[in-house]
C-alpha cells in the first residue's frame, strides 16, 4: 500500500514534523562540518521527543494524571499542594527522589543491583522506535515491527529479575520469581491475539498495519474485539499494572522486587514503568485503534496529535482498571492466563483464519469487512459470556480444603482458651 | 559488505559476543554465568541483524532471551541446595585443549577454503520464508510441532512433585 | 574494510570452542546446558553467513533451517531443565561429578 500523499514537503507543514527536522538538518549540513549533523539530529530528536512526548505524557499524564484521576476515584483531593493544581506535583516527586540516598542493602550484589535500573530503562525509550507517529514520522519502519516490539517489550523482565535477585532479600526474589512466571505465561495469549491480527491484515510492519486499517476504513478492534481484550489484559499482567501487579504487591510482598531499591534507582523503575504502559498503549492504538489515521481526518489534524491523543486514551483505561479493580492473587491470575486467556485466544484465531480464508479465496466483496465486524464483536460477546459462565472459576462450585499452617510446616501457637477447653 | 557502520556494527558485536561468551567460562557465580549467557543470545541477535535476517534476529530475541534464559533461571532458583558456583570438573584441562584444537581447525579451514561469495544479500522478505516453511518443508514443519509438544509433556511429567500427584489423586 | 564470509564464520568458530569448553567442563548440569546452547547459537550464526554470502537458488533454505535449529534448542533446553529439576528432588545436587549412582 502507498503512502497517502496527504502531508506536502515544506517545512511549515506541522502536519508530519518530520518535514521540519529535516529541513534543519539539512540547512545545518551546509555551514557546519561534516559529521556535526549527527550529533545535532541526536539533539533535536531528544529535545522534540521530550516536548511532544515525555513531558506531556510521561510527567503530566503518567505521574500528575495518574495521581489525580485515582484520587478522584477514590473521593479523594489527588496532589493539589504545588503550583497550580498541583500541576508541579511530578518536578517536586523527581527533586525529592533525586536528593535520597540510594541505599544498597550488605550481602547484595553490587554490581547487577546498580545495572537493574539502567537495564530497565533502555528497552522502554527503543519501543518507540517502532511506532509510527505520522505518513513519515517513524524512526526506523522496519518489516518485522510487531516481532521486535514483542522482543524488545521481553527485555525489562530480565531487569526486574535482576533487580529481585540482586538484592539478597527474600521479598525481592518472590516478587521476581513472580513476575518471571507471569511473563512468560502471558506472553502465550498475547501472541496469539496479536497473531491474528497479523493473519488478517498480512503484515507485521506496524506502518502497512496502520495503512491498511485507513485503506478499508476500518480499526481492527471491530474486527477483533477479543484480540483486544486479550491484549490489553495481557499486557497490563505483564507490565504489572495495579489489578494484576503481584510482582510487587505491597499487601503480601513488601514491595517485590523493588523493595530495597531507593532514591533515584527506585524512581527509573517508577518512571520506565509509566513509560512501558505508555508503550504498550500507543502500540495498542497502532494496532487496533487504526494509529495516526482517524477516518479522514488525519488530513485536517496532525496525525502525530491523534496517535497522542489514542494512546492516552489506553492509557487511561490503564489508570481506570488500576483505580476501580482489587488485585487478583496469583494462583488465579496463573490460572487465567491458562485456563481462560489460551482457549479463548485459540478460538479468536480459529475465527479470525476462518474469516480469512472466505474473504481471500471466495474474492469477496470489502462490504463484508462489516459483516465480519459485527459476528466477531457477538463472538467475543458470547465467548467471554460462556466462558465464564459454564467453565469459569466459582468458589462454591470448587470447594478447597483449606490448607492448615503447621500442616504446610509453620508453626501456630495453640491458644490458652483452645488448651484448657473440654 | 562495507562502510564504516557495517564495520562498526561488526567488531562492537564480535567483541560483546565473545566476550559475554568468555564471562560464561569464568564467572564463578552461575547467576552471573545466566546473565553473560543473555548477553551473549543478544549479540548473536544482532549478528543476525547485521546478516540481514531480521526475522531470525526477532524470533532469537524473543525464544531465546524471553523464554530459554528465563526457564534457566527458574532451573537455578528451584535448586536452591545444590551448589551456586560454576567451577569447573577435573576435565577442565583436556576441555579446555579440546576446544582450543577445534578453534584452530576450523579458524584454518575457514581461511584456508576458497568461497564463493556474493557481495550483495539476497532479497528475503518474511513471507518467503513463511511459504518455505508451509511448502517446501512443512513435513519438518509439523514435525518440529509434535516434538515440540511432545516435549512440553515430557518436562511437565519430569517436574511434578509426589505430592501434587496426590493432590491430583484425590481430586 | 570490507567483511567477508570468513569473518563470521571465525566468530561463530570462536563461539563455538566456547560452548564447547563449557560444556564440556563445567561442574553444573545447568552450567553443562548454558554451553550446549552456546554452541547452537553459533551453528545459526554460521548457517545464516552461509545464506547471506553463498550463492544459491533457494536462499531462503538457511533461515529456514535456522529456525528449526531455534524450535528444537527451545524443546531441548525444557526437557534437560526438568532433567535437572528432577535430579534435584532426588539427589539434592545438580553436580555432575556427584551423580553417579551407577559407580560402585
Amino acid at each position: 500500500m502507498a503512502l497517502p500523499t496527504l502531508v506536502t514537503e515544506h517545512w511549515y507543514d506541522l502536519r508530519d514534523l518530520s518535514n521540519l527536522s529535516r529541513e534543519i538538518l539539512e540547512g545545518a549540513d551546509k555551514i557546519l562540518p561534516h559529521g556535526i549533523v549527527y550529533v545535532l539530529a541526536a539533539l533535536i530528536g531528544f529535545v522534540a521527543s521530550f516536548l511532544i512526548f515525555v513531558l506531556p505524557s510521561q510527567l503530566i499524564v503518567g505521574v500528575y494524571g495518574e495521581r489525580k484521576l485515582i484520587g478522584r476515584m477514590q473521593s479523594r483531593y489527588g496532589p493539589n499542594r504545588v503550583g497550580p493544581f498541583g500541576l508541579l506535583q511530578p518536578i517536586a516527586d523527581a527533586i525529592k527522589l533525586m536528593q535520597k540516598e540510594a541505599l544498597t542493602p550488605k550481602g547484595a550484589d553490587r554490581a547487577v543491583m546498580y545495572l537493574a535500573p539502567i537495564i530497565f530503562v533502555a528497552p522502554a525509550v527503543l519501543l518507540f522506535a517502532v511506532i509510527p507517529f505520522g505518513p513519515k514520522m517513524i524512526l526506523a519502519d522496519i518489516n518485522p515491527a510487531l516481532l521486535y516490539f514483542l522482543a524488545v517489550s521481553s527485555l525489562p523482565v530480565l531487569a526486574a529479575f535482576m533487580a529481585g535477585w540482586s538484592a539478597n532479600n527474600k521479598y525481592s526474589l518472590f516478587g521476581a520469581m513472580r513476575i518471571v512466571a507471569m511473563s512468560i505465561s502471558y506472553e502465550v495469549p498475547l501472541v496469539l491475539a496479536l497473531l491474528g491480527v497479523v493473519l488478517f491484515t498480512g503484515t507485521t510492519s506496524l506502518q502497512e498495519m496502520v495503512l491498511w486499517q485507513k485503506h478499508f476504513d476500518i480499526w481492527i478492534v471491530f474486527l477483533q474485539p477479543l484480540a483486544l481484550a486479550i491484549y490489553f489484559i495481557a499486557v497490563s499482567a505483564e507490565l504489572n499494572r495495579t489489578p494484576t501487579d503481584i510482582a510487587e504487591a505491597e499487601s503480601e510482598i513488601v514491595a517485590g522486587y523493588l523493595t530495597e531499591y531507593s532514591g533515584m534507582k527506585w524512581g527509573l523503575f517508577y518512571g520506565m514503568d509509566i513509560g512501558y504502559a505508555l508503550a504498550a498503549s500507543a502500540f495498542a492504538a497502532t494496532v487496533f485503534l487504526g494509529g495516526w489515521s482517524m477516518f479522514g481526518l488525519d488530513k485536517w489534524v496532525p496525525p502525530w496529535m491523534i496517535i497522542i491523543g489514542k494512546t492516552h486514551l489506553f492509557y487511561f483505561v490503564f489508570i481506570w482498571t488500576r483505580g476501580t479493580l482489587p488485585r487478583l492473587r496469583i494462583d488465579q491470575l496463573m490460572a487465567f492466563a491458562w485456563k481462560f486467556m489460551l482457549p479463548v485466544a485459540l478460538l479468536n484465531l480459529v475465527l479470525v483464519a476462518t474469516e480469512r480464508m472466505l474473504w481471500v479465496e471466495q474474492e469477496l466483496d470489502d462490504s463484508y469487512l462489516y459483516i465480519f465486524a459485527v459476528v466477531n464483536i457477538w463472538a467475543a460477546l458470547g465467548a467471554i459470556w460462556a466462558w465464564s459462565r459454564f467453565l469459569g472459576y466459582r468458589p462454591e462450585r470448587n470447594p478447597v480444603r483449606a490448607r492448615l499452617v503447621n500442616e504446610a510446616g509453620g508453626y501456630v501457637p495453640v491458644p490458652e482458651a483452645a488448651k484448657g477447653g473440654k | 559488505m562495507e562502510g564504516f557502520g557495517v564495520n562498526f556494527a561488526f567488531w562492537t558485536l564480535s567483541a560483546v559476543t565473545l566476550g559475554a561468551a568468555g564471562g560464561v567460562v569464568v564467572s564463578r557465580n552461575l547467576l552471573h554465568a545466566v546473565l553473560f549467557l543473555i548477553l551473549a543470545f543478544i549479540g548473536v541477535a544482532g549478528f543476525f541483524v547485521l546478516l540481514s535476517a531480521e526475522f531470525i534476529a526477532m524470533a532469537q530475541v524473543i525464544i531465546y532471551v524471553g523464554a530459554i534464559s528465563v526457564l534457566v533461571l527458574f532451573a537455578v532458583l528451584l535448586t536452591p541446595r545444590a551448589g551456586r558456583d560454576n567451577g569447573e570438573t577435573a576435565m577442565a584441562l583436556p576441555a579446555l585443549l579440546l576446544a582450543i584444537a577445534v578453534a584452530t581447525v576450523f579458524i584454518f579451514v575457514v581461511n584456508d577454503t576458497n568461497w564463493t561469495t556474493v557481495a550483495k544479500s539476497p532479497e528475503l522478505a518474511t513471507a518467503e520464508l513463511g511459504t518455505a516453511l508451509l511448502s517446501t518443508w512443512v513435513l519438518p514443519f509439523e514435525l518440529a510441532s509434535v516434538l515440540l509438544t511432545a516435549a512440553l509433556v515430557g518436562a511437565i511429567m519430569l517436574v511434578r512433585s509426589r505430592e501434587e500427584e496426590a493432590e491430583d489423586a484425590l481430586a | 574494510m570490507t567483511l567477508e564470509l570468513e569473518h563470521f564464520l571465525t566468530v561463530g568458530a570462536l563461539l563455538f570452542s566456547l560452548g564447547l569448553f563449557v560444556a564440556l567442563s563445567k561442574r553444573n548440569a545447568i552450567g553443562v546446558l548454558m554451553g550446549v546452547e552456546l554452541m547452537l547459537n553459533a551453528v545459526n550464526l554460521t548457517l545464516l553467513s552461509f545464506s547471506r554470502f553463498s550463492v544459491s537458488e533457494r536462499p531462503v533454505a538457511g533461515q529456514t533451517f535456522v529456525v528449526f535449529v531455534i524450535t528444537v534448542a527451545a524443546a531441548e533446553a525444557a526437557v534437560a531443565l526438568a532433567l535437572a529439576v528432577s535430579v534435584y528432588r532426588n539427589r539434592q545436587t545438580v553436580d555432575i561429578d556427584r551423580i553417579n549412582l551407577l559407580k560402585s
